[in-house]
């Protein structure tokens, strides 16, 4: 097939991914959008599959194959609680797929075929010329390093995201040296770029760049757990697009460039909301510790004898009476699977006149957007999830705000409290309602282990227990009343 | 050299096109934006489909496409799904 009109499909496919992507900033448009987005996907393959250096369908076939039927398995069976593992393997994948592209297009170049694994080792004569001449020799070597090691440490990284958020791993741990450890590792890995760059024909470089860029994927994230998890997956997120923007420029291929640093810019722009969202830097969170340098705060002086706890039928007398009430949702609802019984104690508010919103923080859950997509499967109307900066000001004219499986993105110390850790973090200010419920196990703190000074407020009641069961008998009790 | 040049200014180009339409995207549909993002970034299909069909390259090459397209797939079919099952939650009143 021509090779311009070849490039010209693939220009297609590019705008209909950028137009598919422009769907996704209106719910009402999303669908559509993200269908047009699959259209420009399958006519760059198809006009690839046309290209004449391709005689060989087999592998083609197989590797199709297995790939469509498991993903389609993995994407019509997932649970919606558990679209953040399913995120992290897509991240992983896309990773993989890019480091499997540049070791091809490597040893196709060098025209190095290893029968056993001495021959790994041999250096074979090529010549520089293998990539190109000059700059643009550098250049595609270059190209090649930095796919390597980027889709390495993704692929990596994104299974260790996969075994935390499904709770495989449950320990957090650290490589041993710390940050000091972290960066040796970076700078050796530039360092085999670099030989590389001087002698694209050493394989031992290559192969010792593979081996530090997968260690170094577990090492970033293996000390990395919990709230800060929505920053790692939408990082991962980001490096997954640079790498098939990368494999692009090895490729000369223009729709890889151009839809790599499309999600690329993705997840920077997510990792950065989320950074924002918590007050930290992505340094911070990264290589730091949430509670540094904050003086340890005695929990029983804040709660001492000013926690009041109610029981779902007082919950639900109030409630009775209330005009508004707001319902703050954090990871513990997704855990405890409640945003069905949620949804269901929203219908019976309303069906008595209540207004019933919900007030999201973009930390909220271990993803972003996690607690939207719960609350849409509940079928509760997108027109209801309603984001911080436009929920705050209306917390004075609130009669009941619910607070179910959230806490730091509640605690009015981030906001009252100059030497707490977690000052400056922006928070919904429940406290600012008539009467607070929080659903909680206990009195634990979240993940910034820091007391919660809301939990001792007068306005505020404590109804402890499972999440899903304390909202179950408030719609009882409320659906008697 | 023209061409590495012309393909750094797509890079660029398409970046700040990346910001301009990001930055629009409502947080309520944030999730279904990265599964969304994932299955595009699953045009690595493309450079691992010349890898695994071309039959001048080693043995090796192949084995490696054929790793590649599977992997691709993978995010293509799946992200795609996945996000369509998500974005046909999304409901009004």
């Amino acid at each position: 097939m021509d090779p311009h009109l070849v490039n010209l499909v693939y220009l297609l496919a590019g705008i209909l991914f950028i137009l598919g992507i422009k769907g996704l900033t209106k719910p009402k448009t999303a669908v559509r959008g993200n269908l047009l987005s699959s259209m420009g996907m399958l006519l760059a393959v198809l006009v690839t599959l046309l290209d004449s250096s391709i005689v060989n369908f087999s592998y083609i076939v197989a590797g199709v194959g297995i790939g469509a039927i498991l993903g389609s398995v993995i994407a019509l069976r997932i649970q919606m609680t558990s679209m953040p593992e399913m995120v992290a393997l897509l991240n992983g994948f896309g990773g993989g797929a890019s480091l499997s592209i540049a070791l091809a297009e490597y040893f196709a170049r060098l025209n190095l075929d290893i029968a056993s694994f001495s021959d790994l080792f041999a250096k074979p004569s090529a010549e520089f010329g293998a990539f190109g001449v000059g700059v643009e020799g550098y250049f595609a070597i270059l190209s090649i390093g930095l796919t390597v090691l980027i889709g390495a440490l993704t692929l990596t990284g994104s299974v260790v995201a996969f075994t935390k958020l499904s709770e495989i791993m449950k320990n957090d741990y650290s490589l041993p040296g710390g940050q000091i450890g972290n960066g040796i590792m970076s700078a050796a890995s530039l360092i085999t770029v670099n030989m590389l760059i001087i002698e694209p024909g050493n394989t031992s470089a290559m192969i010792a760049l593979i081996c530090l860029a997968l260690f170094m994927g577990v090492f970033l994230v293996a000390p990395i757990g919990g709230a800060d998890m929505p920053v790692v997956i939408a990082l991962l997120n980001s490096y997954s697009g640079i790498a098939a923007a990368l494999a692009g420029f090895i490729l000369g291929n223009t729709v890889l460039i151009v839809a790599g640093s499309l999600v690329g810019t993705s997840g920077l722009i997510l990792t950065n909301i989320m950074c924002v969202a918590m007050n930290r830097s992505l340094a911070n969170v990264l290589f730091g510790k949430m509670a540094e340098g904050g003086e340890a705060i005695d929990a029983d002086e804040i709660y001492a004898g000013k926690v009041t706890s109610a029981q779902a039928d007082e919950v639900a007398m109030i409630l009775e009476t209330a005009g508004r009430v707001v319902i703050v949702p954090g990871y513990g609802m997704a855990m405890a699977q409640a945003q069905h019984a949620v949804r269901e104690l929203a219908d019976a508010m309303e069906a008595r006149g209540t207004v019933v919103e919900y007030g999201i923080h973009p930390v909220a859950g271990r993803m972003p957007g996690h607690m939207n997509v719960l609350l849409a499967e509940a079928e509760v109307p997108y027109d209801n999830l309603v984001e911080m900066d436009r929920i705050n000001p209306t917390f004075d004219d609130t009669d009941v705000a619910i607070i179910i499986g959230a806490n730091d993105v509640v605690n009015p110390m981030a906001r009252d409290e100059e030497g707490s850790p977690i000052y400056g973090m922006p928070i919904l200010n429940v406290d600012y309602a008539k009467t607070v419920v929080v659903i909680k196990r206990s009195l634990s703190p979240g993940f910034a282990g820091l007391p919660n000074p809301l939990f001792a407020f007068d306005n505020t009641l404590m109804v402890f227990g499972d999440g899903k069961k304390a909202v179950i008998d408030m719609t009882t009790a409320l659906n008697q009343a | 050299m023209e061409i590495l040049i012309l393909l750094l200014a797509l890079f660029v180009l398409a970046l700040f096109l990346g910001v301009e339409l990001i930055t629009k995207v409502p947080p309520t549909l944030h999730t279904p934006l990265m599964s969304g993002t994932n299955a595009i970034s699953g045009i690595t299909l493309v450079g691992a489909i010349l890898a695994a069909g071309s039959d001048t390259s080693p043995m090796l090459v192949n084995v490696l496409g054929f790793i590649a397209v599977t992997l691709a797939t993978l995010n293509v079919v799946g992200g795609y799904l996945v996000t369509n099952r998500m974005l046909s939650m999304f409901k009004r009143k």
